[in-house]
C-alpha cells in the first residue's frame, strides 16, 4: 500500500488488497463494485449528498507520509471504567486481542466467515454496494471486520466492544456483519481512536439484520481521534416487533461523516436513534440519517443534538420514508444546535417524504446560541461564568446522554463530555 | 452597606435610571415602590451586574468595594442575591443541581469549607422547611412548569441558602397565595439579623405588613423622586401615585 496522498482514481487505490478478492462467490460483485466506482468516481462538490463535507478533496490533500506509529497501544487507555464487556481491538488492521468464544455468540474475521459461507444472504445486501462512493471503496477495500450471529432467543448479556485504534498513519477500511437472531437481544459498540495527532483515514461499513422481536442496541463512539478522517456508514434492517437502539457520539476527529440508516421492514418496530456531536477546533462532523418506513405499524423515534465551537461545523441531514404501505406509522424527529462561536457553522436538513396517508409525523430543527438570561440567573447565585456555562451545554447535551440504556457506558459519556465542557478553551 | 450616587443606566438608546442615589445600612429595610416601568427592576437587574444594562454615570459601593467594577458571579459570592421579578426557566437543571455549585462557590470565597453531600442535603432539608417548599420541586428542571408562587418560593428558597448580606426582592410578593405570602415573608424576617439588608421591590402593602420597612422610597422615571417612613407605602396605597407625579412635575 502506497502511503502517499490518496489518489482517488479508483484504479490506484490499493483495492486489489482486499478481502473480498479471496472470496470466490464474491468475485461477480467485487466486479460490478470496482467498474461502478471507476465509472461514478468519488462525489465532488456538487453532489448534492455531500455538498456540506467535501470528503473527496479531504482524502486527495491527506498525507500519510511520515508517521510513524507509537508501536505501543495500550488499550487500557480506551477502556469504559466499570463495563463489563468482551473486548476485541484492532491496531489498524491487526487484531490484538483474541476472539471471543462467549454465550453461544459466533464472532469471526468476517472474512474467514464469508468463505465458510456464513452471512453471504446479507453481505452486501442490507447495504447496497453502489448506493455510495465510499461504501463502493469499502466493499472493495476492507481488509479487517467482524461477523456476528447471535443465535436465535439468545441474549448477550455482556456488550461486544470493538475497538478500533489507528497508530500512525494508516488507511483502512473495516466491514461488520452483524446478525441477531430471533428473539435475540445484543449490544455492540464500536469505539474509534488514533494515536498521536497523526492523520488517519478509516472507512467502515456495519451491516445488520434484525430479526423478529430481536433487539440490537449499536453504539459509536468517536472521541480520541484528532486528525482522524472517518466514513462510517451503517445500515440495519429490522424485521417484525424488533428493537433496534442506535447511539452515535462524536466528540472528535478531523472529518466524520455518518451515515446511519434503519430500515423497518416488518410491522411493530421500534427504532430510537441518538446522536451528540460536541465540535471544538476545526472538527467536522456530518450525520446523514435515514428512517425508512416500509411496513404500517412501527415507531421511530431520532435525537441529535450539537454544539459547535471555534471553527467547527456541524451538518444533519434526516431522512424519514414512509412507504405507501406503511400505515399507522410514527415518525419523530429532533435535531438541536448550539453555536458557541461566530465562526461556528451547522447545517441542518430535515427531509421527509410521506406515501402514505394514515401516519404521525413530526420534526423539528433549531439552532441558537446559549441562553443569555439563563448564564445571567445562574451567574446571579455566585456561579463562575465558565461553570454556569458548562451547567448549561451540559443540560442541553445530556438528554442524548441520558438515553443510553447502559448505565458504565452512560457514566463514561457524562463524565467525558462534562469534562469537555468544563474545560475553559472549549 | 450599599451606597447608591447618582446612579445612571440605559439600555440601547433608552435611558432608564436618571441618577438615583440611596444609602442602606447593616440593618436596614428599605421598600422601592413606583408605576409600572419606573425602573425598580432595572435597578436590581444593575445591582446584581445584568450586562446588558449600560452604567452612564455615577457609583455603587458595596461592603466598601467597588460594585460596578464586579461580574455579576462575584457579586453574589460578596453577598449580594436578587429575588428575580421573572425567574427564567433551565430545562434540565435542577435547582438541587446547581444550588449545590452556588452554595460552595458562596462558601469557599468567604473562607469556609465546602460543604460535602450529606451537610448540603441537612442545610437544604432545614431551609426547605423555612420556606415551606417540597423536595420534588427542587429535583425538577428549574422552574419549568412552575406555578407562578412556586417559582417565588424557590427564590426565596434559594436566598436561605445563599444566606447574603444584602437581598435585593423583586415583586417577591406577586404570583403569592395569602399563605404562601406570609410563610415566605416569615422565612425572610428569620434569616434577618442586624449585619443584614434588604431592598424591597414591591407594589403593595401587604408585603409591608411582614416584612416591616424602616424606609419607603418612590421610584418614578429612572429617580427617586420621594422617600419617607413605613407610613409613606399606606399613603401611597390609599392615594396611589399621582399626586407624587404631580409634585414631581410642579
Ligand atoms: N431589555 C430591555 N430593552 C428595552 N427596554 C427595557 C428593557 N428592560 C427594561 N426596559 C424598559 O425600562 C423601563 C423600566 O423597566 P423596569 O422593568 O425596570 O420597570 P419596573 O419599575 O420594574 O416596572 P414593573 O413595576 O412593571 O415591574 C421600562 O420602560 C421598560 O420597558
Ligand atoms: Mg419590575
Amino acid at each position: 500500500m502506497t502511503t502517499n496522498a490518496i489518489d482517488t482514481n479508483p484504479t490506484l487505490l490499493g483495492v486489489s488488497s482486499g478481502a473480498i478478492d479471496s472470496i470466490p462467490s464474491l468475485a461477480t460483485l467485487r466486479d460490478e463494485t470496482f467498474r461502478h466506482l471507476q465509472e461514478v468516481g468519488f462525489p465532488g462538490p456538487k453532489n448534492e449528498e455531500y455538498k456540506y463535507t467535501p470528503l473527496t478533496r479531504a482524502l486527495e490533500k491527506l498525507s500519510l507520509d511520515d508517521q510513524e506509529g507509537t508501536g505501543t497501544v495500550n488499550l487500557a487507555d480506551y477502556a469504559i471504567p466499570d463495563l463489563d464487556a468482551t473486548v476485541v481491538a484492532f491496531v489498524n488492521e491487526k487484531c490484538v486481542t483474541s476472539l471471543p468464544e462467549t454465550e453461544g455468540l459466533i464472532v469471526k474475521p468476517l472474512q474467514e466467515a464469508l468463505s465458510e459461507g456464513k452471512g453471504i444472504n446479507h453481505f452486501a445486501k442490507i447495504v447496497d454496494a453502489q448506493s455510495d462512493a465510499f461504501v463502493a471503496w469499502n466493499t472493495l477495500a476492507w481488509t479487517y471486520g467482524f461477523y456476528i450471529e447471535v443465535p436465535a432467543g439468545k441474549t448477550l448479556t455482556k456488550p461486544l466492544v470493538i475497538l478500533h485504534v489507528s497508530d500512525g498513519a494508516v488507511r483502512k477500511a473495516a466491514r461488520n456483519l452483524i446478525v441477531v437472531g430471533r428473539n435475540a437481544q445484543c449490544t455492540v459498540i464500536q469505539m474509534f481512536a488514533s494515536t498521536g495527532k497523526g492523520a488517519s483515514y478509516v472507512n467502515v461499513v456495519t451491516e445488520g439484520f434484525v430479526d423478529e422481536n430481536a433487539r440490537l442496541d449499536l453504539y459509536a463512539i468517536q472521541a480520541d481521534m484528532p486528525g482522524q478522517i472517518q466514513f462510517n456508514q451503517t445500515r440495519v434492517l429490522q424485521k417484525d416487533n424488533s428493537r433496534v437502539n442506535s447511539y452515535a457520539f462524536t466528540l472528535g476527529g478531523k472529518l466524520v461523516r455518518n451515515n446511519l440508516a434503519l430500515a423497518l421492514d416488518g410491522q411493530g418496530c421500534e427504532s430510537h436513534m441518538y446522536g451528540l456531536y460536541l465540535l471544538n477546533g476545526d472538527t467536522h462532523a456530518d450525520n446523514h440519517t435515514v428512517v425508512d418506513h416500509i411496513k404500517p405499524n412501527s415507531f421511530s423515534n431520532e435525537l441529535y443534538k450539537g454544539i459547535m465551537d471555534d471553527t467547527s461545523r456541524g451538518v444533519f441531514n434526516g431522512k424519514i420514508y414512509v412507504r405507501p404501505n406503511a400505515q399507522k406509522t410514527n415518525a419523530f424527529q429532533s435535531n438541536r444546535n448550539i453555536l458557541l462561536s461566530t465562526d461556528a457553522k451547522v447545517n441542518t436538513k430535515p427531509q421527509l417524504e410521506i406515501w402514505a396517508d394514515d401516519v404521525k409525523c413530526s420534526h423539528g430543527c433549531t439552532t441558537g446560541q446559549i441562553d443569555e438570561d439563563a448564564l445571567f440567573y445562574l451567574m446571579a447565585r455566585g456561579i463562575p461564568r465558565s461553570t454556569a456555562r458548562a451547567m448549561l451545554l451540559y443540560a442541553f447535551a445530556g438528554e442524548t446522554i441520558d438515553a443510553v440504556s447502559l448505565p458504565p457506558v452512560q457514566q463514561y459519556l457524562a463524565q467525558r463530555v462534562s469534562q469537555r465542557l468544563q474545560r475553559n478553551d472549549f | 452597606m450599599l451606597s447608591i450616587k447618582n446612579l445612571c443606566a440605559k439600555i440601547g438608546d433608552n435611558q432608564i435610571l436618571n441618577g438615583i442615589d440611596l444609602e442602606v445600612k447593616p440593618g436596614e429595610i428599605h421598600a422601592i415602590m413606583g408605576p409600572n416601568g419606573s425602573g425598580k427592576s432595572t435597578l436590581a437587574s444593575v445591582l446584581a451586574g445584568r450586562e446588558e444594562f449600560e452604567v452612564t454615570d455615577g457609583s455603587v459601593e458595596f461592603l466598601g468595594k467597588d460594585l460596578l467594577a464586579m461580574s455579576p458571579d462575584e457579586r453574589a459570592r460578596e453577598g449580594i442575591f436578587m429575588a428575580f421579578q421573572y425567574p427564567v426557566e433551565i430545562p434540565g437543571v435542577s435547582t438541587v443541581n446547581f444550588m449545590k455549585t452556588a452554595v460552595n462557590q458562596v462558601r469557599t470565597h468567604r473562607g469556609l469549607p465546602a460543604l460535602d453531600a450529606v451537610s448540603f442535603l441537612s442545610l437544604m432539608k432545614e431551609k426547605m422547611k423555612l420556606v415551606d417548599i417540597d423536595q420534588s420541586l427542587l429535583n425538577r428542571s428549574l422552574n419549568e412548569g412552575f406555578s407562578g408562587g412556586e417559582k417565588k418560593r424557590n427564590e426565596i428558597f434559594q436566598l436561605a441558602m445563599l444566606d447574603p448580606r444584602l437581598a435585593i426582592l423583586d415583586e417577591t410578593d406577586s404570583g403569592l397565595d395569602i399563605d404562601a405570602l406570609r410563610i415566605v415573608a416569615d422565612g425572610v424576617n428569620k434569616l434577618m439579623t442586624k449585619d443584614k439588608s434588604i431592598i424591597v421591590v414591591t407594589h403593595y402593602q401587604r408585603l409591608l405588613e411582614y416584612i416591616v420597612p424602616d424606609f419607603v422610597h418612590v421610584l418614578y422615571k429612572g429617580k427617586i423622586v420621594k422617600s419617607g417612613g413605613k407610613e409613606l407605602a399606606l399613603e401611597l396605597e390609599a392615594k396611589g401615585y399621582d399626586w407624587v407625579k404631580d409634585s414631581v412635575a410642579a
